[in-house]
């Protein structure tokens, strides 16, 4: 996925960019509103994350204005909710709105939402050997068959996804699928490992145990 | 004047009073003149019966003769049927007449003046008329006095008929008077109501200037109101700005802390180093949701001093409500199902929205992974009733009611977020619009049942 982040403060900014980095996704940073619509004129994002507060401006007028020609979705990123903002971000065409400081796999989850909601494009399918994975819309193809991955499972085959024959551990699984102050034991692991394969089977994708690392993908198999 | 009271009230009894004064001075005024009127016609009527009997005065043989002709009494039943006296002297005799008769005692009578008095004849009030004129009695001429007199039940009764006939128009006209004057008070006063209903007509939020025609003496008024409102305006902006501001310096920085952790989080493998960056994040976690929930809270008091009144189906608000907490339900892979019907409410969307935000936060919250959290709408009895039921915990044994106190959490809370302030935003918003909290438990289950309980509009 592309991101474009249009966020003023540089240290906030860096972090969130090097946060999805480490998801694989691109992010183009914005300081301001200029130089926004400098970005968004040279090139094409997946999503905006739009900080309502610029040195230019209201990130909120900013919507209003270009909402029409803008087609790509925006996640606002404010720092007020909903009940104590008078003016509501959703109202001036955000697709949604997550109140910083934000859970990373909350923005994933509601980035997830807003582009299945708008209909995912190509560009996030990943090839999975024989299979087509889309993790925005959830699902896995393989020839004509199509399954319908749940929220976690989605999210647990997209890590094995992006780390293609790479053994990752139940720890590094555990961070990747809970939100950190839910307590989960590695057994919960297990039990979505044990559900994702179920779901998965004869699609040519295998999650194999590697004994006492952790487990990898496997998309050789016939 | 004291400074309470009512205008409108003040004027009538102003207008009022004014009116009885101008009553009573024309009543005083006609009577009056009506008994001036009749004096006069009685004084004229007796002057004139006077001098017929003076023209009947002749001498013969050198005494004074005189003849009392009828007519002379005769107009003077014309007017009234009041007795009639009379008496004539000649120098120091009688003539004829009533000798007791109190003649009017004036100096020396000038010959061919009638001179007019009041006097008591037998018990009564009389009015007299006096006239002296000059007789030849052989050589020497002798004044002769004819005195008329008449009682004046007459003219009392002529000055009480119309005295009686003023104080019936002065009251008919107090009465008219005030009516107009009530009338005056309301039709002067309208404007004033006009803006004033025109005022308490707005939103608890609009600022806007008044924008009407007044009357010259409400321009002043209007215009302060507006400068008012305007001021208002202003300084609810500047401490809206000062929070917008404050939150965003606050809460910028904590989101860096927050993602530094995380990714931290990522590249550390040792245990203990690992659980530290984890309770970093929760102590961010647990500063910021109290934050957001006492703003909300400062909010909530807020908005519901002035409640707004929309109508809001609250099977839509439900949907809408749903739809953005379904992105934190999937995190935790928890089915948010909704079943509604329609159930119109009165109120503040964002206010009851802030309710059911909060309560389906805490049964996602609190239910465990994998789980089924059922919102109802449905409508019983003249109420509204959107429910919320999960399958977690439930909440526990203590009072539930409890639970609503400010910054009051469960047992339960081992390791999850929260600042206690949920259910005491649910329950206020829910009293400022007339309904009330529900706190049980699913039948069948272990679970908690959140019910939210509204008039119907
Ligand atoms: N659905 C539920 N299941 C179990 N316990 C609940 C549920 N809802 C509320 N509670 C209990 O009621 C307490 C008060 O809830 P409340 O929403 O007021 O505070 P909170 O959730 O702890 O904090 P926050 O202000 O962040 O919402 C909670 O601490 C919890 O113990
Ligand atoms: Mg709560």
């Amino acid at each position: 996925m592309r991101y474009l982040l249009v966020e003023d403060n540089l240290e906030l900014a860096e972090a969130i960019a090097s946060r999805l980095a480490m998801d694989g996704h691109a992010v183009d940073h914005a300081a301001s509103l200029a130089e926004a619509e400098d970005c968004l004129a040279t090139a094409d994002y997946d999503l905006i994350l739009l900080d309502v507060m610029l040195p230019d401006g209201d990130g909120r007028a900013f919507l209003k204005r270009s909402r029409d020609r803008l087609e790509v979705p925006v996640i606002v990123l404010t720092a007020r909710s909903r009940v104590s903002d008078r003016v509501d971000a959703l109202d001036e065409g955000a697709d949604d709105y997550l109140t910083k400081p934000f859970d990373f796999s909350e923005l994933e989850a509601r980035c997830r939402a807003v582009l299945r909601r708008r209909g995912g494009s190509a560009r996030n399918e990943i090839a999975l050997g024989a299979a087509v994975f889309d993790p925005m819309a959830g699902t896995l193809c393989c020839g004509s068959s199509t399954v319908e991955l749940r929220n976690r499972e989605i999210r647990l085959l997209e890590v094995f996804a992006r780390h293609p024959g790479q053994i990752l551990s139940k720890g590094q699984l555990m961070d990747r699928l809970f939100s950190h102050d839910a307590e989960v034991t590695e057994n919960a692991i297990e039990v979505y490992v044990g559900r994702l394969r179920r779901r998965i089977e004869g699609k040519g994708v295998r999650i194999e145990t590697v004994r006492g690392l952790g487990y990898r993908m496997d998309t050789t198999a016939p | 004047m004291t400074g309470t009271g009512s205008i409108g009230r003040r004027l009538t009894f102003l207008l009022a009073g004014v009116a009885a004064l101008l009553s009573v001075l024309s009543w005083g005024m006609v009577t009056g003149l009506a008994l001036e009127a009749a004096e006069r016609t009685q004084d004229n009527v007796l002057a004139a019966s006077a001098t017929t009997i003076a023209e009947t005065l002749r001498s013969e043989q050198g005494q004074v003769q005189l003849e009392l002709p009828y007519s002379a009494f005769a107009m003077l039943g014309a007017i009234s049927e009041d007795r009639v006296f009379y008496l004539v002297t000649a120098g120091e005799e009688m003539l004829t007449g009533y000798p007791d008769l109190p003649v009017p005692q004036l100096g020396p009578p000038s010959p061919g003046r009638v001179v007019f008095d009041t006097g008591n004849y037998r018990g009564a009030e009389i009015r007299m008329a006096m006239l002296t004129r000059l007789v030849l009695a052989g050589a020497q001429p002798v004044p002769v006095t004819v005195t008329v007199a008449q009682t004046r039940n007459g003219v009392d009764a002529i000055t009480g008929e119309l005295s009686q006939l003023a104080a019936t128009l002065a009251v008919a006209f107090f009465l008219v008077a005030v009516a107009l004057s009530f009338f005056a008070a309301r039709t002067s006063l309208r404007p004033l109501n006009e803006i004033a209903r025109a005022v308490s007509r707005r939103g608890p939020s609009d600022l806007r200037p008044l924008r009407r025609d007044a009357p010259a003496e409400l321009a002043p008024l209007l215009a302060a109101l507006n400068r008012l409102m305007a001021r208002l305006g202003q300084s609810i902006q500047r401490s809206e700005d000062f929070i917008a501001e404050a939150a965003h310096r606050v809460r910028t920085p904590l989101a860096t802390v927050r993602v530094q952790a995380e990714i931290a989080l990522r590249s550390i493998e040792d245990e203990a180093q690992r659980r530290r960056l984890r309770q970093m994040i929760r102590a961010v976690d647990e500063s910021s949701r109290s934050a957001e929930q006492i703003l909300d809270h400062a909010t909530v008091a807020y908005r519901t001093d002035d409640l707004a009144r929309d109508r809001i189906d609250l099977a839509e608000l439900a949907r809408q409500t749903a739809k953005a907490l379904e992105p934190t339900a999937a995190m935790k892979d928890i089915e948010l199902r909704l079943e509604t019907e329609p159930a119109e409410v009165a109120g503040d969307a964002v206010l009851l929205d802030s309710a059911l935000r909060n309560v389906l936060d805490n049964a996602i919250k609190y239910s465990p992974e994998d789980t089924t959290v059922r919102l109802t709408v449905s409508t019983d009895g003249g109420e509204a009733r959107m429910a919320v039921s999960d399958q977690g915990p439930g909440l526990g044994e203590g009072p539930a009611e409890a639970l609503t106190e400010r910054f009051r959490r469960g047992s339960n809370t081992e390791g999850i977020v929260g600042s206690g302030l949920g259910l005491t935003i649910v329950d206020d918003v829910l009293r400022a619009h007339g309904g009330r909290l529900e706190l049980g438990r699913v039948k069948k289950g272990e679970g908690a049942c959140v019910t939210l309980v509204l008039p119907l509009a």
